[in-house]
């Protein structure tokens, strides 16, 4: 019985989520004017109407293959912090292990 | 499963990227570096604070991890508010401030922020500063602050996280109408402005606020009947309200 109810709460919880996805989804893709965001229709208006525009990014990942680079930069250091993290973790708890390095 | 299934959705939901936050070049310099000044002090106790937590039990990191990971989405998620026909996001401050702490949470925004910054442009580099301060330090410590002042009067948990969600969101939008004002204004008169602005977002926000509160209770209410010991460890339940609810 609680089984079938459990099963009943997932099968609603789809039914409500997918079509909530899907209509997000439309909206996003598939409608015929895209929705514009606060920082277009409030911030960057009334900005512009009292003369202070918005710029193109100080770093603009667009040109070129910068992205690239920003996530090879960000991989590079992600992977020294796991890697320094990893060290940590397999440390001898016991301390036998830095007395030795010492 | 259904994590890849909706990570893969989001993923493909290919529009740019639609937010409060300030893009670059609207703030004239001198604003911008005030901002930055602002925000300093609380990032950097923020991270004494995160190091002096951490060492006091070190599985509060992976927590700080994930809560970082649902500011980040959370703050890049445009969502559609037909009543305006714009769309805007929540912050998830709000949510990050209850469960780890207002200083932790606004180093968990600066860090999210950052990055949207850089990878996203999402918010200029030059304007950090006012992003960091209007979403992650006024955010979190009215989103905090709410929810602790509830929790005292007596207000239930999900009732307390609720009106913290809101109050979260629309307390950085209010930020953002100040920041904005004052920065751009000119010769123009302060207050005038900073109300045009304010009354600009409200048509987007004061829904997306609704829907912040309820993602919030959302979250606080599903941890109290999953990992209630998470909520004694962070203080926001006591061993008493556990035991009672068991």
């Amino acid at each position: 019985m609680l089984k079938k109810k459990r099963r009943l709460k997932i099968l609603l919880l789809h039914a409500i989520l997918l079509p909530t996805l899907l209509f997000v989804y439309s909206f996003f893709t598939l409608a015929p004017r895209p929705w514009t965001g606060v920082d277009e229709a409030v911030v960057e208006k009334i900005a512009k109407e009292h003369g202070r525009e918005a710029r193109t990014p100080l770093i603009d990942t667009d040109r070129g293959d910068l992205l690239l680079f920003v996530f090879l930069g960000a991989g590079v250091v992600g992977g020294f912090i796991a890697g320094y993290c990893w060290r940590k973790l397999n440390e001898d708890k016991t301390g036998e292990g830095r007395d030795k390095d010492v | 499963m259904h994590r890849l299934l909706l990570t893969t959705l989001l993923l493909a939901i290919a529009a740019p990227a639609h937010a409060m936050h300030i893009s670059e070049g609207i703030l004239p310099l001198p604003w911008a570096l005030l901002w930055f000044a602002v925000a300093a002090p609380f990032v950097v106790l923020g991270v004494k604070r995160l190091n002096a937590m951490a060492k006091e039990d070190l599985s509060f990191k992976p927590l700080v991890g994930l809560m970082a990971a649902v500011v980040f989405i959370i703050s890049c998620m445009p969502i559609p508010v037909p009543t305006a026909g714009t769309c805007s996001h929540p912050c998830g401050t709000g949510i990050a401030a209850i469960l780890v702490g207002p200083l932790v949470s606004v180093v968990i925004s600066s860090v999210a922020l950052l990055i949207q910054a850089l990878v996203m442009a999402h918010g200029g580099l030059s304007t950090l500063g006012a992003d960091i301060v209007s979403m992650g330090v006024v955010g979190s410590f009215v989103g905090y602050g709410v929810f602790r002042g509830l929790r005292a009067a007596g207000i239930s948990l999900g009732g307390a996280a609720f009106a913290a969600g809101v109050m979260t969101d629309w307390a950085t939008y209010l930020a953002t109408s100040a920041e904005l004002a004052s920065g751009i204004r000119g010769d123009a008169q302060f207050l005038p402005l900073f109300t045009r602005i304010m009354l600009a977002f409200m048509p987007t926000q004061l829904p997306l606020g609704l829907l912040e509160g309820a993602m919030t209770a959302g979250m606080v209410t599903l941890l109290a009947r999953k990992r209630p010991d998470l909520l004694v460890k962070m203080k926001l339940l006591s061993p008493s309200e556990v035991s009672g609810h068991a």
